[in-house]
């Protein structure tokens, strides 16, 4: 004769009626993602504690990339800490570039020329197209969905193709110097320029049509992430994840610097601050600055060629036919690379709308050709802060798209 | 005493004026420096006071000036979204005593900010809620961004811990 099934009595023990009000005696879970997780795209760790799969807390740990950005600084010439700020948010090089220049300019108390004030805007709306792209790209390829991916790295390779004609460099531009830029627009730069604007449109247009409403992407981004403007206002979030949250701030529209004054653009707002209206946002400012790079070709064509750097003996490098044939100019060139310009004693901070935000530098002199401080308020540090906030009761895999539009840059975040 | 235009600062003098060790607002930038057990209450007044309104800690940082006494100085980066402008407060801390009041309960966003000022500076700020370094390892020692800490100075690599 058969044995009762002993599965059956296990089962019967186990379901019964009584045992279905029991608790399960479930625990939470504490996860460690990262340094090195595949699927997000910067050296950060996070420490979560799951509730099943909703996070009930995390402690976002950086600092991987370190490398001691301000400490490199203050032991070196003014001018030798410009290659350093390429290296902090490298997506888009050309902004860091120029607000350390901004600041260093600020206690020198000089102007630049007009042509290079369009410069540096038009090499810095390059960058941020750049940086947005790879945003946008990023976070699709690490939502699984890799087309759209390619055609944001083909639209940024059209991009760096024209910041390398324009700078020399397709990534690390070092393109700013104190008191203008390394040189002037090539003549033929306007017309490739105009070609590529008009194929970038196109491409977003393109990766419009893939994701912007494909129903997985869709369901992926909207109300995940989400940050309301009052927690914008007290983790001092600034740039498009400020925007996205509805908060109008944008500092080349409320304390324009350089000559955004005179160019004609729009400042997309968000509404609820999810990732999805931080997608949008970011598309949105992808096709304002085409439009800017538009405006500043046909200013720079209408300038001609002509200085691009301030006439200051302070910061001129000088020209080499005068290095070759005079004595004084020779001796200017040899200050200028051993010692470079010393800044009046002081203090000063500017700022720039970067890519991921409020970007400032706070430097300070002593007089001396050497910076007592050079310091980086980076707003891929300080955007990443409420990520915890964000998260708060929110799915595991929630990280991954809300991490991709805060944008965290490990250079500039670590510095 | 000169409040140099800034709206701020005018507030500042007629109502904190004990606080207050000097105002400048040299190259546009306004900027207080404040006695430093007073930091704490005059951050409050900035924040709460509507004519100043200072809703953004926009930026924390240090400046070590090495050789002069009081050695460190801790700058605050001040933004008012709603009165849109900006404030520079600063305060000096002695090398003997390196500590100030947290800003934490007025800005969350010090949180990270003070933890990296004491990560570099060895700063400490008074009741903070979780002051641990923030950018380099627990193990590290020294404050890297003292002006008397060599930029040659080794650490030793420490392995993966389980």
């Amino acid at each position: 004769m058969a044995q009762p099934s002993h599965l059956r009595e296990l089962l019967k023990g186990d379901l019964g009626e009584a045992d279905l009000e029991r608790d399960l005696h479930t625990e939470h879970q504490i996860l460690n993602m990262g340094p090195s997780h595949p699927a997000t795209h910067g050296t950060v760790k996070f420490l979560i504690e799951l509730d099943g799969e909703n996070v009930v807390d995390m402690d976002v740990q950086v600092g991987y990339l370190h490398r001691g950005f301000e400490k490199e600084c203050e032991s070196g010439a003014w001018y030798q800490a410009i290659p350093y700020t390429d290296r902090l948010n490298y997506n888009s090089a050309v902004l860091a570039n120029v607000g350390y220049c901004l600041a260093v300019e600020k206690l020198l108390e000089i102007e630049t020329p007009e042509r290079c004030q369009w410069l540096r805007v038009l090499s810095g709306e390059l960058a941020r197209l750049a940086d947005h792209l790879t945003r946008c790209g990023a976070a699709c390829l690490e939502l699984n969905s890799f087309t759209p991916f390619i055609y944001g790295l083909e639209a940024r390779e059209l991009t760096w193709d024209l910041i390398e004609m324009l700078c020399g460099a397709r990534v690390t531009a070092n393109y700013i110097r104190i008191g203008g830029v390394k040189h002037g627009m090539p003549s033929d730069f306007p017309g490739v320029a105009r070609g590529s604007v008009s194929k970038i449109h196109e491409l977003l247009d393109d990766f419009g049509k893939i994701v912007t409403s494909n129903r997985i992407f869709v369901d992926r981004l909207k109300h995940t992430g989400m940050l309301s403007k009052e927690d914008c206002i007290r983790y001092a979030v600034t740039g498009p994840l400020a925007r996205a949250s509805g908060l109008p701030y944008d500092l080349r529209k409320d304390e324009p610097y350089l000559v955004y004054e005179e160019i004609d653009f729009d400042v997309p707002i968000g509404e609820v601050g999810d990732n999805y209206d931080r997608y949008l946002v970011c598309v949105e400012e992808m096709h304002q600055s085409l439009r800017i790079i538009e405006q500043c070709v046909e200013r720079l064509e209408k300038l001609g060629p002509g200085p691009v750097n301030v006439d200051d003996p302070r910061v001129r490098w000088p020209a080499k036919d005068g290095v070759f044939n005079k004595m004084e100019e020779l001796i200017g060139q040899f200050k200028s690379v051993t010692e470079g310009p010393r800044v009046p004693k002081g203090e000063a901070y500017a700022a720039v709308e970067s890519a991921n935000g409020e970007l400032g530098f706070y430097v300070v002199s002593d007089g001396s050709a050497v910076p007592v401080k050079v310091r980086c308020r980076p707003p891929s540090l300080i955007n990443l802060q409420p990520l915890s906030v964000m998260m708060r009761g929110a799915l595991l895999a929630d990280i991954i798209p809300t991490f991709d539009f805060i944008n965290m840059i490990g250079g500039e975040c670590d510095r | 005493m000169e409040d140099h235009g800034s709206t701020a600062l005018r507030r500042l003098i007629e109502a904190q004026r004990d606080a207050l060790v000097e105002t400048h607002a040299r190259l546009g930038d306004a900027t207080a420096l404040v006695e430093r057990g007073q930091v704490a209450a005059l951050l409050r007044f900035l924040r709460d006071d509507p004519d100043c309104g200072f809703d953004v800690l926009t930026d924390l940082t240090a400046v070590d000036y090495l050789g002069e006494t009081p050695r460190f100085e801790v700058v605050y980066h001040l933004f008012s979204y709603t009165n849109r402008h900006r404030l520079r407060v600063k305060t000096r801390v002695p090398e003997e005593e390196p500590e100030v009041d947290t800003a934490t309960g007025l800005w969350p966003s010090a949180n990270w900010l003070e933890r990296e000022v004491y990560d570099m500076y060895g700063i400490r700020f008074r009741e903070h809620p979780d002051l641990r370094r923030l950018l380099l390892y627990e193990q590290f020692e020294g404050h890297p961004l003292r002006k008397d800490y060599a930029k040659e100075r080794r650490q030793p690599l420490l392995g993966p811990r389980n």
